[in-house]
């Protein structure tokens, strides 16, 4: 709570700087606001800038990097014995002492140089923040001094206010590729753990999968195989199968809205097709567990057919329905765009609707459509509720779609919900997953975007 | 307008002069009125060349002869209009045989995006004709030299069309109309898009064509009009002013607003 | 070709014979009419979906109550008679409430046969009489009818899910329970009243207690750190891609960048919040803070590629305008151009909002999954989510909770409904046509 009350300190200092500056620059130009360089909020703006961002800056510093720093102060201040533990005891040891501090029940035996080492870290975390709020504070106010100082009547106060504010904007648009730094790194990285343990080839090419590793030294069974072509195998099914359903349907629908439907029925219609997309896929997932599995089940049953509960027949169709509104809104979009003259052209030599559309219109338009799907496939191949809702868990090699299969992102959700450790194959395996998701389809969409804007620009 | 009809019914319509007659033509889009009243025939095995200022109606009445204003939302055609005889707003004729029959080129060239083979092949091959591949052949050959164009392209068949030249697309254009051997042709200002030399071939074109097709002919240019036309007609604000041979429309004009146009006073 | 000039003579005329025109036709309708199945099955499902979670869900917002005789004896209730909170807090209510239930039914003494006659009230049943005492203290020394939750199974047998025609070892109801409930209806001491626990409680293992108040708070309040967060970030980034950035190497790759991202699966993100916000800098698991930062990285590209719709929308003859009035250019973009784009900037931000809201995957990676009874009161509380939620009971085996899964899912439609008709309205109200 003391950072809310040093945040909110902060920000009222930073809301005095741009009164006093807004102030002292009207004092220095002497009562003509025109003699100056820039308006007088410019100047507010400017001292408020003088005080809040170094400050601010220090501050998010601290939040992100104390942490570490002081576990590792204590880490090195731990007696030998502990140091000598291996690292996953070490880790829980660090774990108890940091909970002791933080004046919480901690279970396990607690010796005499864990609670010193608790009371040491309590007290370096308290006498960190205080040296920390008291520096911030100092540099807020000195900032303020020395913004307030440099006003004068020729300071350019708009041009270094603008200055700042491009920076500022250049920064936030480098979030979204820190975002993908982030994540090709920390996959990278965690991946790569994971192949120190399991070999990168039988990852990659192995045929089974059952992710145990052993709880304890040289228990039976516990050897565990990572190979992740069945979960691959199980993706592509299900994929193949929601195509099956997206890809007529979708296509077909986008034809008759964008070539068939009068203005009123797609006024109508395409707004509720869109709906389709705007629903969470935990809703359609549940959907495909409770109503469409038992009917494909109850059905195959009636036909004395071996319907698994859990077939990727139901995951497949449901995320197809999902993949409806991708399919159709892009290659309505794309469809539109066909230039009329070309429609023209085919309706002059006497050619039907249907025959323009098949021979004329969709062939013009077929790189987008191949992008929407390609987008689709994507975006089916990522798919995780439904698929977890619905598709099974046990990895099988498999192309009959009747049976239960699994797929790479129900394997993600299954290692890494619940109780994990860390620095096992079985959670790292996860990450290893993820980052074949990632790369997936991330090739995916940049063919698919490549595509589309080849398209737009062919008849923009 | 009945006596016009029975008019029409003495002569025997296949033999007759006119190929295609228009009687009391109005288009309205939506409120607007864009054609006013328009009576205009057009000549068998003739080029007729609509001429006057823009927004004067010309195209819009161009594409009432093959029905290309079904397109158009919100547009209405009242009035008569004859192929041989028959009506084509009859609501038992068929617009995809009309269209056969009447063939359009367009003011901006638009080639499917395929090849130059497929391009001329389509229409043949959604009419049933030529359905031997040799047929189609043939056809392609045919209507690119009839289009001055095979001498240019016989080695790119299978390349797209969409890569030609302005001009060259153009003619494409015309090889793929006259590739279902339509017995009209229109064409809605072909040159317009066109540079001096690519539209001078076009010009030859449409005088050789003339032999086997009746020709419509939307145009900006007078002397285009009056280079490859035998009738012309000059609209005005929606109404045809007036309509008559060539030679006599351009020297001796009847409408005084026809010599205001082609004598350059307004347009 | 030799033979061009012959054949060129006789002209072949396309073959306009009725029965080819026929077959054509006969395909063009064909094809007009796959169109239009396509365009009615993906409706229908899109009918077959709600339909089915609504004709599940509907009964979850009543509840079956049972009437019970409550005697409030004092000597049970309050020895000392002092009235102290603190005594009548830790009274045996469950007691009470069971005898009460017995007492209607002074025919069961067997032990077993009693237990299962009060399994057929709620554990809640001690809750809603201490409540009643804590109020209003008065009550002790009389005897008073209280109306108590009924059990999930009993709930389930009146909404009629569970049949009384099924053989009676497949189904939770017994036979001896169907007696005890035909009875209690006969003295009307059942009925439906609106479920407002469903409404203002936490999660529970008993589906008659459980409720999607803990979940929703969860979710607004991940929701609030999303839009903190990604609006400002999002307009600031379109701003300058959109007004400022030059055309280079650089801001292509942020471009295609931004594209791309829109793309990436969203269990990536929350691989990406578990191994750098969890393990990486320690926040907390299951916190709406670091939910809310995840979904914020997830729906940056969203707003950011709306905003620059938005402000490419507003016609360059503006900026000139300002700019020939002498403002700087970041000027002439505050003062004109933002603000006519806001509308469409708010417009992308909420149905981001809306993406965000009904997100689950990314949630189960970061722990927000945890069964979690209490509601949130801050953002480092553990939390979970309504979709989430909705997951968590969708996996749970009582019948119960199908109908509140499907009940939850209604509730969340809802606010996405709500979400995406303001940004309707917004379009259509500030919509302009240049």
């Amino acid at each position: 709570m003391s950072l809310l009350i040093l945040a909110a300190t902060l920000l009222l200092l930073t809301l005095a700087g741009y009164y006093m500056g807004r102030g002292r620059s009207v004092a220095v130009s002497g009562g003509s606001t025109h003699r100056l360089h820039s308006r007088p909020q410019y100047y507010g703006v400017y001292v408020a800038l003088w005080c809040g961002m170094p400050s601010f800056l220090l501050l998010a510093l601290w939040l992100a990097l104390e942490p570490q720093i002081v576990e590792m102060i204590l880490v090195s201040n731990l007696p030998s014995n502990i140091l000598e533990l291996s690292e996953d005891q070490k880790a829980l040891v660090i774990n108890q002492i940091t909970h002791l501090a933080l004046g919480g029940i901690v279970g396990g035996n607690i010796t005499p140089e864990m609670e010193a080492a608790a009371r040491d870290y309590a007290a370096m975390r308290q006498t960190g923040f205080a040296a920390m709020a008291v520096l911030v504070l100092c540099i807020a106010i000195a900032g303020l001094a020395l913004g307030r100082k440099r006003i004068a009547t020729t300071l350019r106060a708009r041009n270094q206010v603008e200055t700042v504010v491009s920076a500022v904007m250049i920064v936030a648009s480098t979030i979204a590729i820190a975002t993908t730094v982030g994540i090709v790194l920390s996959l990278l990285f965690e991946a790569s753990r994971f192949f120190t343990k399991v070999p990168v080839t039988d990852f990659l090419f192995g045929l089974q999968w059952s992710p145990q590793t052993a709880l304890r030294e040289g228990q039976v069974g516990g050897s565990g195989a990572f190979g992740m072509l069945p979960l691959f195998a199980g993706t592509l099914l299900i994929t193949f199968i929601a195509m099956c359903v997206a890809v007529p349907v979708g296509l077909y629908s986008a034809i008759y809205m964008s070539e068939y439907a009068g203005p009123r029925m797609r006024a109508v219609a395409k707004p509720i097709l869109e709906v389709l997309a705007g629903i969470p896929t935990v809703v359609y997932g549940f959907f495909a567990a409770l109503t469409v599995a038992p009917f494909f089940r109850n059905t195959g049953q009636a036909l004395s057919l071996d319907v698994s509960s859990e077939s990727a027949l139901a995951a497949g169709m449901v995320i197809g329905i999902m993949s409806i509104p991708f399919v159709s809104s892009l290659s309505d979009d794309v469809m539109n765009s066909v230039p009329q003259t070309l429609r023209d052209g085919a309706y002059a030599l006497g050619a039907t609707k249907s025959e323009t559309i098949k021979q004329v219109v969709l062939p013009a338009a077929l790189p987008g459509i191949v992008g929407s799907v390609l987008l689709a496939v994507s975006r089916a191949i990522g798919e995780t509720m439904i698929v977890v809702m619905a598709a099974g868990l046990a990895a099988n090699l498999t192309a009959n779609p009747l049976e239960a299969v699994t797929t790479v992102t129900v394997q993600i959700v299954t290692l890494l919900v619940g109780d994990q450790e860390f620095d096992s194959a079985k959670t790292l395996s996860a990450f290893a997953l993820g980052l074949m998701l990632f790369v997936v389809t991330l090739t995916l969409n940049v063919i698919a975007l490549r595509v589309v804007r080849k398209y737009r620009e062919k008849y923009d | 307008m009945a006596m016009a009809a029975e008019n029409l019914m003495v002569q025997n319509p296949e033999t007759s002069d006119h190929k295609m007659i228009a009687r009391d033509v109005s288009v309205y889009y939506g409120e607007a009125q864009a054609l006013k009243n328009v009576d205009l025939d057009i000549g068998r095995n003739e080029v007729t060349s609509l001429i006057g200022p823009s927004g004067c109606g010309k195209s819009t009445f161009l594409r009432c002869l093959n029905r290309m204003n079904d397109v158009i939302d919100g547009c209405r055609v009242v009035g008569d209009i004859t192929l041989d005889g028959h009506d084509i707003y009859d609501t038992k004729l068929d617009v995809v045989q009309l269209r056969a029959r009447v063939g359009m080129v367009f003011q901006k060239p638009n080639p499917f995006p395929k090849s130059i083979y497929d391009n001329i092949a389509y229409g043949p091959r959604i009419h049933g004709l030529g359905e031997a591949k040799s047929d189609t052949d043939e056809i392609v050959e045919r209507s690119l030299t009839r289009a001055g164009l095979w001498k240019e392209v016989k080695d790119r068949l299978d390349k797209p069309g969409t890569g030609l030249s302005g001009g060259q697309q153009q003619r494409l254009c015309i090889a793929r109309a006259i590739a279902v051997n339509p017995e009209v042709i229109l064409m809605d200002e072909p040159c317009s898009a066109l540079d001096p030399i690519a539209t001078a071939k076009i010009e030859e074109l449409i005088d050789e064509l003339r032999q086997n097709f009746t020709i419509v002919i939307v145009t900006h240019s007078m002397q285009q009009a009056a280079r490859v036309s035998q009738k012309t007609a000059f609209f005005h604000l929606g109404d045809l002013v007036e309509c008559g041979d060539t030679q006599q429309l351009f020297t001796n004009p009847n409408d005084e607003r026809t010599q205001g146009y082609i004598t350059g006073r307004f347009g | 070709m030799t033979e061009m000039s012959a054949s060129a003579t006789q002209i072949q005329r396309p073959d306009l014979s009725g029965k080819r025109l026929k077959r054509r036709y006969a395909a063009e309708a064909r094809f007009r009419l796959y169109g239009l199945i396509a365009v009615f099955a993906a409706l229908g499902t899109l009918v077959l979906l709600l339909f089915s979670i609504i004709s599940n869900g509907y009964t979850a917002f009543a509840q079956h109550h049972i009437a019970l005789e409550v005697t409030f004896d004092e000597a049970e209730i309050d020895p000392t008679g002092e009235r102290d909170p603190q005594v009548l807090r830790r009274a045996n209510y469950q007691g009470i409430a069971r005898s009460s239930l017995r007492n209607a039914f002074p025919e069961v003494t067997e032990r077993r046969e009693r237990r299962a006659l009060t399994a057929l009230m709620s554990g809640s049943a001690d809750q809603t009489l201490r409540e009643l005492v804590m109020a209003n203290p008065d009550v002790i020394g009389t005897t008073q009818r209280v109306w108590v939750k009924a059990s999930d199974e009993l709930d389930s047998f009146m909404k009629g899910h569970i049949s009384r025609d099924v053989p009676e070892s497949d189904r939770r109801i017994k036979d001896r329970d169907i007696v005890w409930i035909d009875q209690l209806i006969a003295a009307g001491n059942i009925e439906s009243q609106f479920n407002t626990t469903f409404f203002t409680a936490g999660d529970s293992r008993e589906p008659e207690q459980a409720g999607i108040w803990g979940a929703t708070v969860g979710s607004f309040l991940m929701l609030f750190v999303t839009l903190v967060l990604s609006f400002p970030i999002g307009v600031l980034s379109a701003i300058y891609l959109e007004e400022f950035a030059p055309k280079n190497r650089w801001t292509d790759l942020i471009e295609v960048n931004i594209n791309n991202l829109a793309a990436v699966p969203s269990i990536v993100f929350g691989l990406l919040g578990l191994a750098v916000f969890l393990n990486f800098f320690g926040l907390p698991r299951s916190a709406p803070l670091v939910g809310g930062m995840v979904l914020a990285l997830m729906t940056l590209p969203t707003i950011i590629i709306a905003a620059r719709a938005a402000l490419k929308a507003v016609p360059p003859s503006i900026r000139e305008a300002a700019l020939g009035v002498g403002a700087s250019k970041l000027q002439a973009v505050t003062h004109h151009v933002l603000p006519l784009a806001m509308p469409g900037i708010l417009t992308g931000t909420i149905l981001g909002a809306a993406q965000a809201l009904g997100e689950t995957a990314p949630l189960l990676m970061i722990g927000m999954v945890a069964f979690i009874v209490d509601i949130p009161g801050g953002f480092t509380d553990s939390a979970t989510a309504l979709p989430v939620q909705i997951y968590l009971w969708a996996d749970s085996p009582e019948r119960a909770f199908v109908e509140k899964t499907s009940a939850a899912i209604m509730v969340l439609l809802a606010f996405l409904v709500v979400m995406n008709a303001v940004a309707v309205l917004l379009r259509k109200r500030f919509e302009r046509r240049w």
